[in-house]
C-alpha cells in the first residue's frame, strides 16, 4: 500500500509541476506534453516511456485499490459482529477519509481522464492541443468543472495528509523523535500539492491565464 | 445516582446474544464501574437471575483482565484508564450506558462480557521472549543499557495485554499489542540476537489468528490504558520488513 | 475449637555445617535425573505467578513434561503482576556495605526470629542470580545515566538493595517469567491450562499424584495425573474480603491439599500494609496499595486534637502530630510495616483518624514538594499520585493523601522442608503459598525474591531428588475417583442450597469478623469470639447461600461460593493458631503481650517454633518445629 501510494504521490508531484507550465504559456505546456511523448526518442519509439509510466501508474492504482479492498475485507472478517454503540476516540478522520476519500478520487480520475486526456467531455474534443483542452475546460463559463476539480484536489490532499504519514509508519521510518517531523512533512507535501494543482484551473477560470 | 444499563447478554459461545436493559439505583459516585456491576449482580442473584459475567481480577489496572466497551469506547471514555479503574463520578445521574464485550473474531465471546483472548498468548509463543534458560545468565552489569533505551523499552513493556486496542481498531487489528511486545525487546541489547526472527514470527502469528491489518487510524493508542504510542507499530513494521528482506 | 498436640516435626533436608555451604551441599547431594528419563516424568504446576510461572518454565527447559494451570484467562495475569515496589538482591552494586550475610540478617530480624536460618540464607544467596536472570530476559529495570542498574532503599532497610521497574516491578518480572513459560509452551514441554481451577489433590499410596480441576468455561471436571505436584497458588489474604489481593486470590488449592494431609504452618501470620487507600463505602470490593516507596518522601501525621474536623491545610504545624517521627526518631516514617500499621491503628483508635469514619492518616508531600520541587516529586511518584487521584478524586499535590493499613500478604502457608516439599511426598509448595522464608513478618521487596528463587533456582534442583526415583507408575483409580466424587458432591451441595444470601455477602461478613477479631491486634477475648462466630456463620452459609446457574457453564457465582466455603475453614484455623500463640511477634500482635512502650513482645522460650497444623477428622493437631538460631542472635527488635 505504501509503495503504490508512493508511486502515485511521485506521479502527482511530476503532474503538478507539469501543470504549472501553463503559466509559461500554451506552447511551453504543449511542448511539455510533447516532450513526455517523445522521451528518449529515437532510442525508443513515440510514447514508449510515457506508456511504461502509464502502465506503472495503472498497476500502482490497481494494486493500491486491491490492497485497500483486501484490508477492508480482512477488517470485516476480523469483526463479524458490529458494535451497537461506537464512538471514535481518534476523531475517525483517518478511517473515513481514507476509504471514502479514495473512492471519490477514483471516480474523479475517471471523469478527469475523459475530460483532459480523451477529451470526451471536453469542449475541444480529442484532437486538440492539451493546453487548449485545459484552457477551454476551465473556461469561466464552466466554473462548475473548476469546482469539481477543487473538491477533488482537496480530497486528494486530505487523503495524502494522512496517507503520506501513514506510509512512513507502514515502512517503519517513524519513531518517537521523528514523528513530529514526519507528520509535518506529510502535511507540507499535501498542501503544496493542493495549491500547485489548484493554481492553473483557478487562474484559467479567473482569467489570469488565457 | 440512578442509571439505565444496556448490557450484552450471551449464554455461551453458540448463543446469539442480545442487549438487555437494567435499571440500577443508588449508585455512589465513589464506586468503580465494576463495583456498580457488582451491586447489580448481587440483586440479580437474589432475584434468581443469572448475574452478568465479566472478567476482572486485580481491580487496580494492572492485570489486564477486565475490559468492556462502554458507550462505544473500549474501557470507557476516561483516557488511560482500565474499566476497573473507571469511577462512577464520571457519569451523569440518569445516564444510559451501553456495555458490550470486545468484538473481534479472534476474541470469541465466552459468556456475556467475557471473551477468549488466548490469541495473545499464541502471539507471544511465536517468539515474544528472549531465549535464556534459567541459570545461564551473565552478571546483570555485564551489559550496560542506555537509560533512554531502558526507559523506552519500559514504556512499551507496560502493555497489560487487555485487548482494548483490538476492540477499538476499526480493522480489528492486534498491531498495537504485538508491536508493544516487539518494541520492548528490540530496544534492549538482550533482545538483539532474535530481533528480526521474533518480529517476523509474531507478526505472522498475529495475521494467522485472524486479526485485521493496521491502516494507521490510531484508535488503538487512544483507548490504550497504558498509552502505548503508535511509534511502536512503526518499529514493528521496520523490523518485520527487514526480516522479510533477508 | 479443640485441638491436640502431636509430636514435633523437623526439617530433615537442610544440611548442617557452615551456613554459606549448605545450599551447595544440598545441590550436590540431591540425586540427578537421567536426561533421557526426564521426558517420561510428568509434573503438574498449579499457579503461574512468579513462583509457578518460573518453575514451570524452568522444569520445561530441563526436559520434564509439565502441565501448568491458572484460573485467569492467561498465565500473565497472576497476582504477582500487581507488585509495585521492587525486589531485593544482595548485589551490593552500590558498595554501601550490603552483602548476602546482611540481607540474610535483615530478613531473619525483620521476620522477628520466626523464620529458618538455612532457608533465609539460601534465599539471600540466590537473590543475586535472580537479577541476572531477569535482566537477560529483557526485564527493563530502572537504570542510571551510566547505563547500570538503579536501586533504592525500601521498607526498613538501611542499604539500597531494591531493584525496581518504576512502580511496576512485579509486572515486569512476571512478564519475564511468562515469556519464558510461553517459550516452553511453544517448545511443547509445557501444556498450558488457563481458566482451570484446582479443586482437589489426588493422593495415592501416600504420594501426591495429581489434581482434580474444573474447566471454568465448560464446567467439566477433569483429572490430571503426574509424578509430582507443585502448588504455587499464592496467598490467602482474601479471607479478610477487603485486601490488596486480586479478587480471585483464594485458599482453595492449598486448603484442599491441607485436607489431604499437608500441614498448614503459621496460618495466623498475616501482614498488614500501612499505606493503602482507605475504604470509601459499603460497596468497596478491594483495597488498593500505595507503594511503600512513598514513605521515603511523604510524612505521616494526624491532628493533635481528637475529632478535628478542619481541612488538613487549615491545621497549623504545631497542631499536627508526626507520630512516627516522634515515636521512632531513628527510623521515622520508614519503620517496618507491622510497626507503621499498628501505630496508625493506635492513633485512629484514639479518635485522631481522618477521613470517612476516622479511619485514615495523612501522608503529606507538602515538605517534599517544597524541598525537591513539584517536578521532581512528579518524576518519582507521578503514576502513584495519578492512581490515587483516579480512585479518590483528590489531588495529592494539593491535599495530603489519606492512607490506612490493609491486609496485604500472608506469611503462613503449607509447611515445607528445605526441599520445598510438604508433608505429603511428591507435593511441593512454592511462593506465597508456602510458609518458609519470612517468619512472622515479611520485609518489603522480599516476596518477589522468594517466588523467583523458589521457581527458577531452588525447586528445579530439589524436585529432581524426588523425581529421580520415579516414574511412580499407574495411579490407583480408586483414589482418583474418590477425589472426583468429593469435588462433584461439594459443587452439587452448593447448588442445591438455594437460600437467600449471596456468596459475597457471606464473604463480606466473614472478612469483617476476621478484621475485627483477628486483624492488626488480637486478644484472647476477640479470638474466642471469632471462634464462636465463624462456625455459626459457616452453618448459615451452608443453609442459606444462593448459587444461581448450573455446574456445566461459566458460573462465577459457583466459583465464588466454593472459595468462600474454604475461607470459612481456614479462618477458623487462623484464629486457633492466633489464640494458641500467646506471644506477639512480627505481624501477629497479641495485645496481652507487649512491652512498656506498647511494642510487640516475643516469648522465645515458649514460641520459638513453627506451628504446623495437621488436619484430622478429630480436629486439628499441632506439630511444633523448633527454630534454632546459630548465626543471628535473637534480640528484641527495636526501630527507635
Ligand atoms: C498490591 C501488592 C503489591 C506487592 N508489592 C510487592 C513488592 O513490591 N515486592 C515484593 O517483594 N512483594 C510484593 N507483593 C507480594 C508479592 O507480589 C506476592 O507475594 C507474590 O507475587 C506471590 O507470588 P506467587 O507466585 O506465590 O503467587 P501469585 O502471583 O498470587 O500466583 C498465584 C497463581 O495461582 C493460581 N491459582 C490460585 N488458586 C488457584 C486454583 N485454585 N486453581 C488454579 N490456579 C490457582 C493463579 O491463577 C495464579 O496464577 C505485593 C503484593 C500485593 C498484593
Ligand atoms: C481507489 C482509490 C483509493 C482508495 C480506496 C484508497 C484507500 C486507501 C486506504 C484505505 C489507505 C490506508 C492504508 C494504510 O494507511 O495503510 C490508503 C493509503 C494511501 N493512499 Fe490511498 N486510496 C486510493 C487512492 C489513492 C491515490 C490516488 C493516491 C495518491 C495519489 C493514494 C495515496 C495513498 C498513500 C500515499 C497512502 C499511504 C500508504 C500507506 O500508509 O502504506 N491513494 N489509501
Ligand atoms: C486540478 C488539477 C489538474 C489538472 C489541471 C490536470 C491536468 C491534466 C492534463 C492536462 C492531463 C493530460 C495530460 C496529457 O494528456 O499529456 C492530465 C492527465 C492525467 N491526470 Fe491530471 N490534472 C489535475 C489533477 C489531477 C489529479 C488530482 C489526479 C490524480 C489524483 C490526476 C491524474 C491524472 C492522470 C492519471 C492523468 C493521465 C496521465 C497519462 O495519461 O499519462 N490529475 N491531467
Ligand atoms: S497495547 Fe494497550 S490496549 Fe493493547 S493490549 Fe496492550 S495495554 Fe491493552
Ligand atoms: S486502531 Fe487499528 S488501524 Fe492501526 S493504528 Fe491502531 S491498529
Ligand atoms: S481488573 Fe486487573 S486491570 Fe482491571
Amino acid at each position: 500500500m505504501a509503495v503504490t501510494g508512493a508511486v502515485m504521490v511521485s506521479f502527482l508531484v511530476l503532474h503538478m509541476l507539469g501543470n504549472l507550465k501553463i503559466f509559461f504559456g500554451r506552447d511551453s505546456f504543449n511542448e511539455y506534453a510533447h516532450w513526455l511523448r517523445t522521451l528518449l526518442e529515437p532510442f525508443a519509439p513515440y510514447r514508449t516511456v510515457l506508456t511504461i509510466l502509464e502502465i506503472g501508474l495503472v498497476v500502482a492504482v490497481v494494486l493500491h485499490m486491491w490492497a485497500a479492498i483486501s484490508l477492508s475485507r480482512r477488517a470485516g472478517k476480523a469483526r463479524p459482529v458490529k458494535y451497537v454503540a461506537r464512538k471514535s476516540q481518534a476523531n475517525g478522520y483517518a478511517t473515513h477519509i481514507m476509504r471514502w476519500g479514495g473512492v471519490t478520487i477514483v471516480l474523479f480520475v475517471i471523469w478527469h481522464l475523459l475530460d483532459l486526456t480523451f477529451g470526451v467531455v471536453n469542449p475541444e474534443g480529442f484532437n486538440s492541443a492539451p493546453a487548449d483542452r485545459m484552457i477551454s475546460g476551465f473556461d469561466p463559463s464552466r466554473w462548475w468543472v473548476t469546482l469539481i476539480y477543487f473538491v477533488a484536489v482537496v480530497m486528494v490532499g486530505m487523503h495524502l495528509r494522512h496517507g503520506i504519514w501513514s506510509a512512513f509508519q507502514t515502512l517503519g521510518w517513524a519513531n518517537r523523535d521523528r514523528n513530529k517531523a514526519l507528520r509535518a512533512t506529510a502535511g507540507l507535501v499535501s498542501i503544496v500539492l493542493v495549491i500547485g494543482f489548484l493554481l492553473p484551473p483557478l487562474a484559467i477560470t479567473f482569467g489570469v491565464v488565457k | 445516582m440512578n442509571l439505565t444499563l444496556r448490557v450484552w447478554r450471551q449464554k455461551d459461545q453458540s448463543d446469539k446474544g442480545r442487549m438487555v436493559t437494567y435499571k440500577v439505583e443508588d449508585v455512589s459516585p465513589d464506586m468503580s464501574f465494576l463495583e456498580m456491576l457488582d451491586v447489580l449482580n448481587e440483586r440479580l442473584i437474589l432475584e434468581g437471575d443469572d448475574p452478568i459475567a465479566f472478567d476482572h481480577d486485580c481491580r487496580e489496572g494492572i492485570c489486564g483482565m477486565c475490559g468492556m466497551v462502554i458507550n462505544g469506547v473500549a474501557h470507557g471514555e476516561q483516557r488511560a484508564t482500565t474499566t476497573c479503574q473507571l469511577h462512577m463520578r464520571h457519569f451523569e445521574d440518569g445516564a444510559e450506558i451501553t456495555i458490550e464485550p470486545w468484538r473481534a473474531a479472534p476474541f470469541p465471546v465466552v459468556k456475556d462480557l467475557v471473551v477468549d483472548r488466548s490469541a495473545f498468548d499464541r502471539i507471544i509463543q511465536a517468539g515474544g521472549f528472549v531465549s535464556v534458560p534459567a541459570g545461564s545468565a551473565p552478571d546483570a552489569h555485564s551489559v550496560p543499557v542506555r537509560k533512554e533505551d531502558a526507559d523506552a523499552a519500559f514504556d512499551a513493556a507496560t502493555c497489560i495485554g487487555c485487548g482494548a486496542c483490538v476492540a477499538a481498531c476499526p480493522n480489528g487489528s492486534a498491531s498495537l499489542f504485538t508491536a508493544a511486545k516487539i518494541t520492548h525487546l528490540s530496544l534492549l541489547p538482550q533482545g538483539q540476537p532474535e530481533r528480526l526472527s521474533r518480529a517476523k514470527a509474531m507478526v505472522d502469528q498475529m495475521d494467522a489468528e485472524g486479526f485485521g491489518g493496521c491502516t494507521n487510524t490510531g484508535e488503538c493508542t487512544a483507548v490504550c490504558p497504558k498509552g502505548i504510542p503508535l511509534d511502536a507499530i512503526a518499529q514493528m513494521n521496520s523490523d518485520y520488513l527487514k526480516a522479510n528482506a533477508k | 475449637m479443640k485441638y491436640t498436640e502431636g509430636p514435633e516435626i523437623r526439617d530433615t533436608k537442610a544440611p548442617d555445617g557452615p551456613i554459606e555451604e549448605r545450599w551447595e551441599k544440598r545441590k550436590f547431594s540431591a540425586k540427578l535425573v537421567n536426561p533421557a528419563n526426564k521426558r517420561k516424568l510428568n509434573v503438574i504446576v498449579v499457579g503461574t505467578g512468579l513462583a509457578g510461572g518460573s518453575a514451570a518454565a524452568t522444569l520445561g527447559e530441563l526436559g520434564y513434561n509439565v502441565k501448568s494451570f491458572c484460573y485467569q484467562d492467561s498465565p500473565r495475569r497472576a497476582h504477582s503482576i500487581a507488585a509495585q515496589g521492587g525486589i531485593n538482591a544482595a548485589k551490593n552494586y552500590r558498595g554501601d556495605g550490603d552483602s548476602i550475610y546482611r540481607l540474610f540478617y535483615d530478613t531473619v530480624k525483620g521476620g522477628d526470629f520466626r523464620a529458618r536460618e538455612s532457608n533465609v540464607y539460601r534465599l539471600a544467596q540466590v537473590s543475586v542470580n535472580i537479577i541476572d536472570q531477569a535482566v537477560a530476559q529483557g526485564v527493563p529495570f530502572a537504570r542510571e545515566y551510566g547505563g547500570l542498574l538503579d536501586t533504592r532503599s525500601f521498607g526498613g532497610a538501611q542499604v539500597s538493595r531494591t531493584f525496581y521497574a518504576r512502580g511496576q516491578t512485579g509486572q515486569q518480572l512476571l512478564l519475564g517469567a511468562y515469556q519464558a513459560l510461553e517459550r516452553q509452551v511453544a517448545a511443547g514441554t509445557v501444556e498450558m491450562h488457563t481458566r482451570h481451577e484446582m479443586l482437589d489433590l489426588i493422593v495415592a499410596d501416600g504420594r501426591a499424584r495429581g489434581i482434580i480441576v474444573r474447566d471454568m468455561v465448560t464446567g467439566e471436571i477433569e483429572r490430571h495425573l503426574a509424578d509430582a505436584v507443585v502448588l504455587a497458588t499464592g496467598g490467602y489474604g482474601n479471607v479478610f474480603f477487603l485486601s490488596t489481593n486480586a479478587k480471585g486470590c483464594n485458599t482453595t488449592a492449598i486448603w484442599r491439599a491441607h485436607e489431604r494431609g499437608a500441614y498448614f504452618a503459621n496460618p495466623c501470620y498475616t501482614q498488614i500494609h500501612p499505606t493503602c487507600i482507605p475504604v470509601s463505602g459499603e460497596y468497596q470490593s478491594k483495597l488498593t496499595l500505595m507503594s511503600e516507596s512513598l514513605r521515603n518522601d511523604g510524612r505521616v501525621w494526624v491532628p493533635l486534637r481528637k475529632n478535628d474536623e478542619r481541612a488538613p491545610g487549615d491545621i497549623p504545624e504545631e497542631e499536627r502530630d508526626y507520630y512516627l517521627e516522634r515515636i521512632y526518631p531513628s527510623f521515622g516514617n520508614l519503620v517496618p510495616r507491622d510497626i507503621a500499621s499498628r501505630a496508625a491503628k493506635n492513633v485512629c483508635d484514639e479518635g485522631r483518624g481522618v477521613g470517612p469514619g476516622g479511619l485514615g492518616v495523612y501522608l503529606d508531600f507538602r515538605d517534599a514538594i517544597n524541598r525537591l520541587g513539584r517536578d521532581a516529586v512528579e518524576k518519582k511518584y507521578g503514576n502513584l499520585f495519578e492512581m490515587y487521584e483516579r480512585i479518590t478524586g483528590e489531588n495529592p499535590y494539593d491535599v495530603p493523601m489519606r492512607i490506612y493499613p490493609a491486609v496485604h500478604y500472608t506469611m503462613g502457608g503449607l509447611w515445607v522442608d528445605y526441599d520445598l516439599q510438604s508433608t505429603i511426598p511428591g507435593l511441593f509448595v512454592i511462593g506465597e503459598a508456602n510458609f518458609s522464608d519470612h517468619g512472622a513478618n515479611r520485609l518489603g521487596a522480599s516476596a518477589l525474591m522468594q517466588g523467583l528463587a523458589d521457581g527458577y533456582f531452588v525447586l528445579p534442583t530439589t524436585i529432581g531428588d524426588y523425581l529421580a526415583n520415579g516414574p511412580y507408575g499407574d495411579v490407583d483409580e480408586e483414589a482418583v475417583a474418590e477425589a472426583e466424587i468429593k469435588v462433584r458432591n461439594k459443587i452439587d451441595r452448593l447448588l442445591s442450597v438455594n437460600g437467600t444470601r449471596t456468596p459475597d455477602s457471606f464473604h463480606r461478613e466473614l472478612g469483617r469478623l476476621m478484621w475485627d477479631y483477628c486483624g492488626m491486634e488480637r486478644t484472647e477475648e476477640s479470638l474466642r469470639k471469632a471462634l464462636e462466630r465463624i462456625p455459626e456463620l459457616r452453618e448459615e452459609f451452608w443453609q442459606n447461600v444462593k448459587v444461581t446457574g448450573t455446574a456445566e457453564e461459566l458460573n462465577q457465582v459457583l466459583e465464588k461460593a466454593g472459595r468462600v466455603a474454604d475461607f470459612f475453614d481456614l479462618a477458623e484455623l487462623m484464629c486457633l493458631d492466633a489464640l494458641v500463640r500467646t506471644e506477639s511477634c512480627g505481624g501477629h500482635f497479641r495485645a496481652e503481650s507487649q512491652d512498656a512502650d506498647g511494642e510487640a513482645l516475643r516469648d522465645d522460650e515458649n514460641f520459638a517454633h513453627v506451628s504446623a497444623w495437621e488436619h484430622t477428622p478429630d480436629g486439628p493437631v499441632l506439630h511444633k518445629e523448633p527454630l534454632e538460631y546459630e548465626y543471628v542472635k535473637m534480640t528484641q527488635r527495636s526501630y527507635k
